[in-house]
């Protein structure tokens, strides 16, 4: 089962945004809130990221959606610190951190290929060039 | 020039030093186009580099600027972390397996970090970021590091070179990171990442100095 990995700046960000999620009845797919640094403080967390995708994934890949600045960077070392195999199967996402995970899990939970998936969120990348 | 790795330790030291001591005013440029947190960062940050430096032996240059690297990756929390994160892993690549370094390795190493910031940030010189201190401290050091000149002069020359980028760093408007947002509104103010970019290249100078003139006095002492 493809998993879902919300990295925002602020942790009840996204542990709110899985609450959101949960609330449609959306309880078969993988999703784990990553955010805030390891002493609580407003940031991202590299090593808070890598155990979130470790503890969700499989076969079928993890999508990863962000919110701004340094989720990306940190996101993305995360990301390259996993093995080979792993890594290829990390989606990391650039599409807006609610609005993409809550369509992510919606169409993985109604059977929708994660390929298909990255597809249609790709159509909804926003500009996030500016960390 | 001819430092060991328990001469990069001090140098680092020195590094975290100064940037406690600068925290405030870190803070401060940060809030006045960012997010206000840049001090208390990059405090963080070489707060848990001094704790590890305290216990750690090593003699391989390279394998103690990764560890800087790592550290800085997982404790800062902001942009800041990833981005000088990267720069240390980077120099560390380089420096991988060297018991010493002179002024040609430490160019060597300013030029990896900084490319290593540039493929993490994806920013270029005039985006009002710590790349426009740090470049012209590379290129200083890049004219003058074989040119056999005292290091310490062209430490000084190098950390001059970034305190004028991050003079220029006013002018600009940012084109990344959260002042980017603000766009013309972040024009009249200078960057928190180039000022503490130069901080970092003062100290290194300054610690640097340090070393010399105990390097001097204990040869004198041995004489």
């Amino acid at each position: 089962m493809t998993g879902v990995v919300i990295v925002s700046h602020v942790r009840r960000i996204s542990e709110g945004i899985k609450e959101l999620i949960n609330q449609m009845g959306i309880i078969n797919i993988p999703i784990k809130a990553a955010g805030g640094t390891a002493d609580g403080r407003i940031g991202t967390d590299t090593n808070d990221i890598k155990s979130a995708i470790t503890e969700i994934f499989s076969d079928d890949g993890v999508m990863v959606f962000y919110d701004i600045g340094s989720a990306l960077m940190s996101t993305e070392i995360a990301v390259e610190c996993l093995p080979e195999y792993m890594r290829k199967k990390i989606y990391i996402m650039h599409a807006p951190i609610f609005e993409g995970s809550f369509i992510a899990a919606v169409n993985l939970s109604i059977n929708k290929s994660v390929e298909e998936t990255v597809i249609e969120l790709n159509n909804m990348k926003t500009d996030k060039s500016k960390w | 020039m001819g430092l060991n790795a328990e001469e990069v330790k001090y140098i680092i030291y020195g590094i975290a030093d100064a940037i406690e001591s600068n925290k405030e005013y870190l803070t401060e440029l940060d809030s006045a186009i960012g997010d206000a947190d840049h001090g208390i960062n990059m405090s963080k940050g070489f707060h848990a580099v001094s704790i590890k430096l305290k216990s750690y032996i090593d003699e391989d240059i390279g394998a103690l600027l990764k560890m800087v690297g790592m550290t800085l990756i997982s404790t800062v929390g902001g942009a800041s972390g990833p981005l000088y994160g990267t720069a240390f892993m980077k120099a560390g690549a380089y420096a991988s397996g060297k018991m010493e370094i002179n002024l040609y390795d430490f160019t060597e190493m300013v030029s990896a970090g900084l490319e290593g910031i540039k493929m993490r940030g994806k920013a270029v010189l005039g985006d009002k970021t710590m790349i426009d201190a740090i470049e012209p401290a590379l290129n200083t050091l890049s004219e003058q590091c074989k040119l056999n000149l005292p290091a310490g002069d062209v430490l000084e020359t190098a950390k001059e070179a970034a305190k004028y980028g991050v003079e220029c760093t006013k002018a600009m408007e940012a084109r990344k990171g959260r002042a980017s947002y603000l766009g013309q509104r972040s024009i009249g103010h200078q960057d928190p990442g180039a000022a503490s970019s130069y901080i970092i290249f003062e100290s290194i100078y300054k610690a640097y100095l340090k070393l010399e003139t105990k390097k001097l006095k204990s040869r004198r002492d041995y004489l």
